[in-house]
């Protein structure tokens, strides 16, 4: 065989094999909790965006394709399932769970197997703390949902507009479950709430395990302070059935995962009416013009809203799309260049990632220009938008057990 | 101020722990299972009131029977599937029957439990109280349907009381838990009297799994410590002993109550736990076992 006829067969291989890659489908790794009303939506939300992409021809030819993994909960069963995903089920990138713990399990792993992971839930600020320290190892994964500390920040900005201004409200109990997630996120809460004015009269961690709240807020009520700073996601529904049947005269505000959920009001009979909570995204607020289309399409083909990590994990997947076409491939160091890149207008808001460099590499940019967060209330069965003043649908409104004694000082 | 704050909340726990063991004890009693799958019959019952009340809007009345009528199901479920198939088994020794119903029912309970969360997320339920509102008594502000869980405890334990002592089944029920040979002997079929001794179960069960759903509300997470919690009240009070049990809920209900109040909510189940381990060690039999 001649030299030029070695070299054309040799071309005519890389010719087949970049073809027969170019028809391959893009495959994204789906870990989540099914059975948790937050995690829930992680799942059928990527399917979404990927049917949607794959209606329009896909990315450069190729279709995607969502292998969904069920993690039960639990960071050992992600473990397994992310190691399946990249060695037998070959995927491209993983979107992974709303739970810290899980993601903070994932993220060496993200780094041994080299493969882009994104979490469309997960708050801890130590998983970008961790891209941080060790960057060529942990680049990797990224966090497309906001950190603990800037939701501290988002909740003490609307404290400050929604109760310190217009009720004078002076002095607050920080009240949270004890997990990852909310170590830095307390620490932000103590950091800034005396900073809008809110003295910090004492800080509550309970156990996520608590079934019966009554002395938790026999000691709150008994401090006397204005408000409740909650950090609850674990626990949500008995809380805040308890806060109602004992008629709690203290308001609520702060993050409730739970509370993003529309099932919400079922799960607690209503007993959550009045209950504020932090999120990036509410029913019937288009925070960006995608975000309604995206709720109209979910609710018409599962029947229920998606949860807060729905929307990050349909983002998440036009991201991964958008980023593996800058890419030019799958390859996965070129993926996470172009991820690093990303400036996208999702459903949250626009969505960019902080820089190597910075404290928190591959976190989210938040404030004004990118996500800003809202605040909501649940009003008589509906997740009413009261903040910021630009997208609010409505104004705060108080169960009549709530004893407002700032306001008349 | 604090006293009484304990000494209500206390009591109504208690009351439910009262209710909810005193089945379990009387299961084993009569039959000698230790039915491990208590918990998710318990959880069964209340997330079917709540599904009933969300789901098709029905009111808390017939949400409760609802759920009543799924505990009855799941009692006689557990039955005829995890506990007589190996009680009638020629393949298992006799010696070794018992830890094969105890590992069926477990194993029951978790599939139970994992049905029960797929259905219905494992996010927390809450049924919808019956009574609304909340009184002052003493300076403490409680919600009624905490007095109202205790009372409705007390009269069905009362009422079993009643069962056991004043009618002929119930007798026969008591006969059977002392000697089940004698009253084969007297012509009464043991089986019938594990079938009825079930459905006292079911509905014990069903009551407790509503009201607790209602008290504090109960996910699938739940299922696991209430078969803790009512195993341990079995054993403290002495198995097998209806009286023992009660005694034992008020126990570990006041101690639990107290550690929350007094100490930390984070260490709430603590104490009981380690009073359980002394009696193990001082009194293998329980305060109250015969045997």
């Amino acid at each position: 065989m001649s030299l030029k006829s070695v070299l054309l067969a040799g071309c005519a291989t890389a010719l087949i094999s970049s073809a027969a890659s170019a028809a391959d489908p893009i495959r994204i790794g789906v870990i989540a909790e099914a059975q948790a009303v937050a995690g829930s939506s992680i799942a059928p939300a990527a399917q979404l965006a990927a049917e949607e992409i794959n209606a329009k021809g896909g990315i450069d030819g190729r279709k995607i394709e969502i292998v969904v993994y069920d993690n039960h909960s639990s960071s050992a069963e992600s473990v397994r399932a992310f190691q399946r995903a990249v060695s037998e089920d070959k995927v491209n990138a993983v979107i992974a769970s709303y739970i810290s713990e899980v993601v903070l399990a994932l993220e060496p792993w993200a780094g041994r197997l080299k493969t882009l992971m994104i979490t469309p839930g997960a708050a801890s600020d130590v998983i970008t703390q961790n891209i941080a320290k060790n960057y060529d190892q942990l680049k990797y994964t990224f966090h497309g949902y906001l950190t603990s500390t800037s939701l501290a920040g988002l909740v003490c900005d609307a404290a400050k507009d929604l109760l310190v201004e217009p009720y004078k409200m002076k002095t607050a109990v920080i009240m949270s479950e004890d997990a990852a997630w909310t170590t830095p996120l307390d620490a932000g809460y103590e950091k800034c709430l005396p900073e809008i004015g809110l003295k910090v009269v004492d800080h509550i961690r309970m156990s996520p395990d608590t079934t019966d709240f009554t002395p938790i807020f026999n000691k709150i009520e008994g401090l006397k302070p204005d408000v409740m700073i909650t950090g609850i996601s674990h626990v949500g529904t008995q809380p805040t059935v308890q806060w109602k049947s004992q008629q709690v005269p203290i308001p609520m505000f702060g993050i409730s995962s739970q509370a993003t959920n529309s099932t919400f009001w079922k799960d607690t009979n209503g007993a959550v009416e009045g209950v504020f909570y932090n999120a990036v995204s509410g029913p019937g607020v288009a925070v960006t013009p995608k975000t309604l289309p995206f709720v109209e399409a979910y609710q018409k083909k599962f029947g229920n809203f998606p949860s807060y990590a729905g929307y990050t994990s349909y983002d998440d997947v036009y991201m991964i799309a958008d980023a593996i076409h800058r890419a030019g491939g799958t390859d996965p160091d070129k993926m996470v260049e172009a991820m690093e890149a990303t400036d996208y207008v999702g459903t949250i808001g626009r969505i960019a990632f902080k820089p190597k460099g910075d404290a928190n590499p591959h976190a989210l940019r938040t404030g004004k220009g990118y996500i800003t967060g809202l605040m909501l209330q649940w009003q008589s069965g509906k997740q009413v938008n009261v903040w910021p003043k630009e997208l609010a649908a409505g104004t705060i409104t108080w169960p009549s057990f709530i004893k407002l004694k700032a306001a008349s000082n | 101020m604090l006293f009484w704050q304990i000494l209500i909340d206390g009591f109504a726990i208690s009351a439910l722990y009262a209710l909810g063991a005193t089945g379990f004890t009387l299961i084993f009693g009569v039959s000698g299972v230790l039915n491990l799958s208590h918990g998710a019959i318990m959880v069964g019952a209340a997330v079917a009131a709540w599904a009933a009340a969300s789901e098709f809007g029905v009111g808390p009345y017939t949400g409760a029977l609802i759920g009543i009528i799924a505990g009855f199901i799941l009692a006689f479920a557990t039955y005829f599937i995890a506990v007589r198939p190996i009680q009638r088994s020629k393949v298992i020794a006799e010696s070794e029957k018992e830890i094969f119903i105890l590992t069926a029912t477990l194993l029951w309970g978790i599939i139970i439990q994992e049905a029960i969360a797929y259905a219905f997320t494992n996010n927390a339920k809450t049924v919808l109280p019956i009574v609304e509102g909340v009184t002052t008594v003493l300076g403490v502000r409680t919600p009624r349907n905490e007095y109202f869980t205790a009372v409705i405890c007390w009269v069905a334990i009362g009422l079993l009381w009643f069962l056991v002592n004043r009618t002929r089944r119930g007798k026969a029920v008591m006969a059977a838990s002392m000697n089940p040979r004698g009253v084969t002997l007297l012509g009464i079929e043991l089986s019938s009297i594990y079938l009825t001794v079930w459905a006292i179960y079911g509905l014990l069960a069903g009551v407790a799994g509503i009201l607790l759903g209602m008290f504090l509300g109960v996910s699938s997470y739940s299922v696991g410590p209430l078969t803790a919690s009512a195993f341990s009240i079995v054993v403290l009070g002495g198995l097998g002993s209806v009286s023992g049990s009660l005694i034992a809920a008020y126990v570990v209900g006041y101690l639990e109550t107290g550690t929350a109040y007094l100490i930390s909510p984070a260490y709430r189940t603590i104490p009981a736990l380690l009073l359980l381990v002394v009696v193990m060690y001082l009194r293998p039999q329980g305060l109250f076992g015969r045997r």
